[in-house]
């Protein structure tokens, strides 16, 4: 499905990036994992990929700060020769009431999950100009699309990543890159399993499926937009939430 | 300086599909030559492959002619 793409992915040490990294793997890229504090994890990663048969690297860089990003990118180009798909999926929560939220709480979670967003794509437009072909799938959250209480920081990024989307979608539709964001909703990870039974339950209430989704329930949506199968579509955010926001 | 133009010259028509007739030092890229902006943009990275250095963003927003492009990179 993705055989000889080459593709950056962004956070991809842990979570629903490491998955992701994983599934493109599967389906026959050769993955640039990129982490900002826990090398050990994305060795890990990388170690899982190469046994799947594929070409991979790991890549420092914190995705706010331009320098680090074209650096990085141009490593990956380095090693890879062309880049294909990037997944912008790096994000850090500092959850907090408006009320109480500090100025920098919101500036970083703003600079992490939206200007790294910005940053990174701007890296490797270039390179996807010149290629005249590219995938850009962005990775948002259904709190961007339905707010979410004690996460005006998280929830002003992960909306205007949307935005992002839908602008370099139109910018860069002509020059055959298509731009697309996912939005998942409760995915269990190490965050929800820390959750009591009694929130755990007060969430699946919220799910018409009734149940958390799986990372890898996300990461095959990200590895359809990455696809040809997906050649007609650019601009749109796909919710990932059992049906939670409709 | 011929040099330069000529070479300039040659990325404009290949890249804009225009005739050679029409790429003088006066041409504007989005008056004369029909480029969108996103197509100058492409035009400026292949410049700066071309010619083998970058061009930081303030100085690209200056490029509005074939003439601007060819004396940018003979000021260098």
């Amino acid at each position: 499905m993705l055989q000889g793409k080459n593709a950056l992915v962004t956070g991809a040490s842990r979570g629903i990036g490491r998955e992701i990294a994983l599934e493109l793997a599967r389906q026959g890229a050769n993955v640039a994992v990129n982490f900002s504090g826990n090398e050990a994890k994305a060795q890990e990663v990388v170690e899982e990929i190469k046994a799947i048969g594929r070409n991979a690297i790991k890549v420092q860089a914190d995705v706010a700060n331009e320098t680090c990003v074209k650096e990085m990118v141009k490593e990956v180009i380095g090693e890879f020769g062309t880049l294909d798909i990037l997944v912008n999926n790096a994000g850090v929560t500092r959850d907090n009431l408006l009320m109480r939220m500090k100025e920098e709480e919101f500036d970083q979670v703003i600079n992490t999950n939206l200007k790294g967003v910005f940053i990174c794509t701007k890296a490797v437009t270039r390179q996807m100009m010149k290629q005249k072909s590219g995938q850009i799938i962005n990775v948002s959250s259904i709190v961007g699309v339905s707010g979410n209480p004690g996460q005006a920081n998280y929830v002003a990024a992960k909306a205007g990543v949307i935005g992002l989307t839908k602008t370099t979608a139109k910018e860069l539709a002509s020059r055959n890159i298509r731009v697309n964001a996912v939005a998942p909703g409760f995915i269990s990870t190490d965050m929800t399993d820390a959750l009591t039974e009694e929130q755990q339950a007060g969430m699946l209430d919220m799910i018409p499926l009734g149940k958390l989704g799986k990372p890898e329930e996300v990461a095959k949506v990200v590895r359809f937009l990455a696809s040809e199968d997906a050649s007609y579509i650019t601009g749109q955010t796909i919710h990932i939430d059992g049906g939670m926001v409709m | 300086m011929a040099d330069v133009f000529d070479r300039v010259k040659a990325i404009i028509v290949d890249r804009l599909d225009v005739d050679e007739s029409k790429v003088t030092m006066e041409a504007s890229f989005k008056d004369d030559l029909e480029a969108d902006s996103l197509d100058v943009v492409e035009l400026v990275m292949e410049l700066e492959d071309e010619f083998d250095m970058e061009i930081a963003d303030e100085e690209a927003e200056k490029i509005n002619t074939v003439g601007d492009a060819v004396n940018y990179i003979n000021s260098l």
